[in-house]
C-alpha cells in the first residue's frame, strides 16, 4: 500500500511515493540521500535524527513520512546558503563544539529553532532546550557555549558571564 | 521501517468517526511517540492505523462563554506550554506537560495521546485529575462526557470502546477559578525520563486556612489517582507546617504503589509524602524544605 505526499525539503518542492511504515528519517536518508540526520537510538531519546518540520525540531525516526505531507522540512543540509555556513553553524565550528560529529546535525537543528524564536534564553533555558540530545563524546560544555554564542550573535541570549 | 500494513489519514472529525465506525480494528495514532515505539519494539505488528494529526478541529484551546476551558486532544505539549489561555487559567498544566520528555518529543506528542495511552505515569494525567477534567468521547452516532477519574480502568487500559474517539478535554471554571497549583515530578533525570512519582496539587487558601485542595498522583497506583483521604484532612485546615505534614502523611492510604526497577513501593510512598508536602508549602508560601 503506497501513498503520495508533497512537501518542501530544503527549499525544494517534492512529490514522492511513500510506504505507510516509512519514517521521515528513512525518507530523508534513503530516498533523498540526505545523510546529515542520523539514526542513533531509533526511539526518540538521542536527538541525532532531529530535523525541522514547519520550523519545529522533531525526532524524524519517530515521525511518519506521511505526516510531512504539505509541510516544510529542513535538514542540516538545507541551512547553509551559497556555501556559507549559518551563524549557529559557525558558532559550533569556531567553538570546538564538534567532536565525532554524530550528534551535531541534530543539535544544530534544535539550536537553529531556538535562534528563530522570538525570545531570550538564559543558560538554564539553553540546557533545557538541548535536553533531547545526547552527545556520547560528552562534549556538552562546548555545545552549550557554542549555542550561547550563536544566540548572543543574534541578541537572544541573556546569560551571565563569568 | 515500521510494521504498518495500512495507514489512513483522517481529514476531518466526521471522516475520522466514520472510518472508526467502518473499521473497528483500527488503532488511532496521535503524535506517535508511544504507538510508534510499541511498533518498533514489536509489541504491535502488521498495524492498521488512522492518523488524526491533520484534523484542525482537534487542535484548538478555547474558553467558552461560561469560562469553561476546552483543550483539543491533538494539542502538542509545546503548544499547551505556550498557550495564553492555559498560562492564564491553569498554569499547572503547562508546568506538567513541560516535564515530559525533551523538546523534540513535546513538539509532536499530544495531550490526548498521553491520556488515551492509559499510562499511570502520564505527566498530564495527575493535573487533569486535580482539575476534574471531563473527556468528550464521540462515535459517529453518539457522544458522552466522562470524568477523567472514570476514564482509566487499569494499567494501559482506558474505557474507550471500538469506534470511540476523545474529541475534547473540558475543564469547568468552578474547578480552576481561584485555585493555584503546581506539579512535582520525581525521576532519575531532570529531562527525558518517565516519572517515578508525579504529584499535582491545586488548592485555594487565604493565608490562614486551606479552603479546598485536590491532590492527583501518577505512578502511585495502577492508574492515576486522587488522594481523597488527604484532601479531606486538608479541606478547612489551618495552615501550619505540622498540619501540612500530617496531611501529606495521609496520602499513603489511597496509594497502591508497586515495586519496579524505577523505585520500590516504600520509596514511592516516601516520595508522595515528600512531594505533596513540598507542593502544598510552595503554594501557601512556606519554605519547601526544612
Amino acid at each position: 500500500m503506497e501513498q503520495t505526499i508533497s512537501f518542501t525539503i530544503n527549499d525544494e518542492q517534492r512529490t514522492m511515493v511513500i510506504h505507510p511504515g516509512q519514517s521521515l528519517l528513512e525518507l530523508i536518508r534513503e530516498d533523498l540521500g540526505l545523510t546529515g540526520a542520523k539514526q542513533g537510538c531509533g526511539v526518540g531519546e538521542c536527538g541525532a535524527c532531529a530535523v525541522l518540520v514547519n520550523g519545529q525540531a522533531v525526532d524524524s525516526c519517530l515521525y511518519l513520512a506521511a505526516w510531512a505531507d504539505g509541510k516544510t522540512v529542513v535538514t542540516v543540509e538545507g541551512l547553509s546558503q551559497y556555501g556559507e555556513l549559518t551563524n549557529m553553524q559557525k558558532a559550533f565550528v569556531e567553538g570546538g563544539a564538534v567532536q565525532c560529529g554524530f550528534c551535531t546535525p541534530g543539535i544544530i537543528m534544535t539550536a537553529t529553532e531556538m535562534e528563530a524564536r522570538d525570545r531570550n534564553y538564559t543558560e538554564a533555558d539553553i540546557k533545557r532546550a538541548l535536553s533531547g540530545h545526547l552527545c556520547r563524546c560528552t562534549g556538552y560544555t562546548k555545545i552549550v557555549e557554542a549555542t550561547k554564542k550563536g544566540l548572543e550573535n543574534v541578541g537572544k541570549c541573556s546569560c551571565d558571564h563569568e | 521501517m515500521f510494521d504498518i500494513a495500512k495507514y489512513y489519514e483522517a481529514k476531518t472529525l466526521e471522516d475520522a468517526l466514520s472510518y472508526l465506525k467502518a473499521n473497528p480494528d483500527v488503532r488511532v495514532i496521535a503524535g506517535g511517540t508511544d504507538v510508534l515505539l510499541r511498533i518498533r519494539e514489536g509489541k504491535i505488528s502488521n498495524a492498521h492505523l488512522m492518523g488524526i494529526s491533520f484534523i484542525f478541529a482537534l487542535k484548538t484551546i478555547t474558553e467558552d462563554e461560561q469560562g469553561n476551558l476546552h483543550i483539543g486532544p491533538m494539542m502538542t505539549f509545546t503548544a499547551i506550554e505556550e498557550n495564553e489561555i492555559i498560562l492564564k487559567h491553569i498554569p499547572i498544566l503547562a508546568e506538567a506537560v513541560g516535564a515530559i520528555g525533551g523538546p523534540q518529543i513535546r513538539n509532536v506528542a499530544t495531550i490526548g495521546g498521553n491520556v488515551c495511552n492509559g499510562a499511570t505515569s502520564a505527566d498530564s494525567a495527575s493535573s487533569l485529575f486535580c482539575l476534574n477534567a471531563r473527556l468528550k468521547i464521540q462515535t459517529a452516532d453518539s457522544s458522552r462526557l466522562v470524568p477523567i477519574s472514570e476514564f482509566y480502568v487499569g494499567p494501559g487500559k482506558v474505557i474507550l470502546q471500538p469506534g470511540e474517539l476523545v474529541t475534547d478535554i473540558i475543564i469547568e471554571k468552578k474547578d480552576y477559578d481561584g485555585y493555584t497549583g503546581t506539579y512535582k515530578k520525581f525521576a532519575q533525570r531532570s529531562a527525558m525520563d518517565i516519572a517515578t512519582i508525579g504529584c499535582a496539587v491545586i488548592l485555594k487558601h487565604d493565608g490562614k486556612t486551606i479552603s479546598d485542595i485536590r491532590i492527583g498522583l501518577g505512578v502511585a497506583a495502577p492508574t492515576p489517582i486522587r488522594c481523597t483521604d488527604a484532601e479531606n484532612i486538608g479541606r478547612g485546615m489551618t495552615i501550619s507546617p505540622e498540619n501540612i505534614d500530617a496531611m501529606a502523611k495521609a496520602t499513603i492510604t489511597n496509594m497502591r504503589a508497586r515495586d519496579s526497577w524505577r523505585g520500590s513501593k516504600t520509596f514511592r510512598e516516601h516520595l508522595v509524602y515528600e512531594l505533596t508536602k513540598r507542593a502544598v508549602k510552595k503554594l501557601v508560601g512556606l519554605p519547601e524544605e526544612e
